[in-house]
């Protein structure tokens, strides 16, 4: 062995994966992206005390008006700000995906956890369960889920129509379908934990499942939750913005990238450049969220060795 | 083999049994149901005459005897009447059917004579920066929202430069010289199946990459290096049809997303298929023709899953003898 390696040797897991993580330029550069990106969003109500008016404002006689000192982004055709509207947008999108994201993470680890340690037949019904939910068209059902009517579910009508109510409800439609990866990540990490001594030596020691399962292997299974879950918030941002697009979504006035985009497509022999800024803003915070992703995975895998 | 076939039949039989009767459940939720609909259109009906209605459409019965009542005329090929149609569902279908199947039938051969030579590309020099240039396509493909390209394929192709129609399947009209004929119709399919095969290749190219970089790794192509042969037969002589096989399920397995694709540029582009069928009548409460369009969508996918797998069996006969539960 020579010195560098030694060296490495003795560097501490944390070390290791900062120094692989920050090798990934693009998942760097992503991460900081990220960052703006939700500190602008976040900071809206400033931005429109700094501009002199709110997001919601309708100007009809600024209709889609060019960038300007006023208008940072020009306006929409009700002549409300874009840069405003995008900030609000974006906190909705982002909240949501990662509300999603944390459900499906949820579901899926629970589900891959249990297949996998108890295997036999409820790891065959799981798997059997994962797979068809993978295989489905999924689009075609999200649009049926987000277009049921919640009254005859049994809430009530004052519920339903609430404003906030779209929001839970994509959040948990799209939890419902989205954990088949982290579902099936976490039960092949089970399946190779399973088996080794330390889990084996609490097994024999007399720990109970649970206690094994929380204590032994969730802990050692947490990198590929940790990724794919990641890799999942860009999914899920596209799925959010392609439902709002269609009308099934976040419903106006609340503001998304994707619905700012619903009225988009009547316009494009007027205003083509209104169709910009909504949709770059989905590409490259979902491009961002899988190169974050692709450079944790580099990070917290040990086996992808350089 | 048939054994195998036989057993993977039945299971997506038993599969496509529950995804029915999820999906009956489902429209079943959606706001209004058909009563709601002849109110609307007939003021005047009682309340006695409403229970008459439901009585005799049986909308009265509990869920699972409507259910059974259903799959009981759907087993005899009567699938309803679309509401917006004014036709029996499964007469709207098919023609709808037939776009869908031409529209993905073209974006996955586009997308593969893409992704295959870019994919053998990036694998011959992985890290180079052509590797590099490819990896940034396929990130972007996957991440594109699917609605976006499309609107900038509009805006690029037929609002400023005007080559392309901005949708439709063929020139509307009569009088307009080459409406509806052939070229018209290969015109109309330029934008739609682009921007399907481009979001699809992305997928594509990752998978065509690492399987020829596993390959491209083996003994006997190092051998046949060793031996002198050219860079070309080696990739495509000896390397392609080793890192292909694998990539047929994975074909046959991106059915789903495919679809799910071709609704969204479907509607899009005013391409008349399935995918928009099923959006239509979902806003248009027309619960039997969405009913029928999301069936035959499972239903393909589930042939989809059948053929992967049995192409899989096939590559590797090892799998149809392998129990179930000791598969990896």
């Amino acid at each position: 062995m020579n010195a560098p390696a030694a060296l490495f040797a003795l560097e501490s897991p944390a070390r290791r994966m900062w120094r692989r993580f920050l090798r990934h330029k693009l998942a760097v550069a992503s991460a900081a992206f990220l960052i703006v990106l939700a500190v602008v969003a976040w900071a809206a109500p400033m931005s429109e005390r700094l501009l002199g008016f709110d997001a919601e404002r309708v100007d009809l006689l600024a209709r889609m008006a060019p960038p300007s000192l006023a208008h940072p982004l020009g306006t929409d055709e009700l002549g409300r700000d874009l840069f405003l509207r995008l900030s609000y947008g974006g906190q909705v999108s982002m909240a949501v995906a990662l509300a999603a994201a944390l459900g499906s993470a949820v579901i899926g680890t629970l589900f891959g956890l249990l297949a996998g340690y108890f295997g036999g037949r409820l790891d065959s019904l799981l798997m059997r369960l994962t797979d068809g939910v993978i295989s489905l068209p999924l689009l075609p059902l999200l649009i049926v889920l987000a277009a049921i009517d919640l009254e005859k579910l049994g809430f009530s009508a004052e519920q339903a129509a609430s404003e906030n109510v779209a929001l839970y409800r994509i959040v948990v439609i799209i939890a419902l379908v989205g954990w088949t990866t982290v579902a099936r990540l976490v039960r092949a990490e089970t399946l190779a934990l399973k088996n080794r001594e330390f889990v084996r030596a609490a097994v024999a020691l007399g720990g109970s499942s649970a206690r094994i399962i929380i204590r032994h292997i969730l802990p050692n299974a947490i990198s590929p939750i940790i990724v794919a879950t990641t890799l999942s918030v860009g999914n899920i941002i596209l799925l959010e913005s392609i439902l709002s697009f269609l009308g099934m979504g976040i419903q106006p006035p609340i503001a998304s990238w994707g619905n700012m985009l619903t009225n988009a497509q009547d316009l494009i022999w007027t205003a083509p450049a209104l169709a910009f800024w909504p949709g770059m803003l989905i590409f490259a915070t979902v491009i961002a969220f899988n190169f974050l992703g692709d450079g944790l995975q580099d990070a917290l895998d040990p086996r992808a060795l350089n | 083999m048939s054994r195998f076939i036989a057993g993977r039949l039945f299971e997506s039989l038993v599969v496509l049994l529950v995804m029915s009767f999820v999906i009956y459940g489902l429209i079943g939720l959606m706001p209004g149901d058909p009563i709601d609909e002849m109110i609307a259109a007939n003021p005047r009906l009682t309340s006695d005459d409403i229970q008459r209605l439901k009585a005799l459409y049986g909308l009265d019965k509990p869920l699972l005897e409507r259910y059974g009542n259903w799959l009981a005329a759907a087993l005899q090929g009567d699938f309803g009447f679309s509401r917006i149609h004014a036709r029996p569902a499964t007469e709207v279908l098919m023609p709808r059917l037939v776009n869908t199947l031409i529209l993905m039938g073209a974006a996955t051969a586009l997308a593969l004579l893409i992704a295959l030579p870019l994919g053998i590309m990036a694998a011959w020099k992985p890290n180079s920066a052509f590797d590099y240039g490819v990896n940034l396509f396929c990130f972007a493909g996957i991440s594109v929202p699917p609605f976006w390209l499309a609107l900038l394929a509009i805006i690029l192709f037929s609002v400023k430069l005007g080559w392309l129609p901005a949708g439709g399947m063929a020139t509307v009209g009569d009088g307009i010289a080459g409406a509806g004929g052939f070229t018209d119709r290969l015109r109309h399919m330029i934008l739609p199946v682009g921007t399907l095969a481009l979001l699809t290749a992305g997928g594509f190219i990752r998978f065509i990459r690492a399987s020829m970089i596993q390959v491209l790794r083996q003994d006997f192509i190092r051998t046949a290096r060793a031996k002198g042969v050219g860079p070309a037969r080696v990739l495509f002589g000896h390397a392609l049809r080793n890192a292909v096989l694998p990539f047929i399920t994975v074909l046959a397995l991106s059915f789903g997303s495919l679809f799910s694709g071709a609704l969204i540029t479907e509607t899009m582009f005013s391409w008349l298929g399935v995918g928009k069928m099923i959006f239509d009548s979902v806003l248009g409460n027309d619960f039997n023709l969405a009913l029928v369009g999301l069936l035959f969508a499972t239903l393909m996918t589930l042939l989809g899953n059948i053929i992967a797998d049995v192409a899989y069996a096939w590559v590797d006969p090892r799998i149809a003898d392998t129990p179930e539960r000791a598969r990896p």
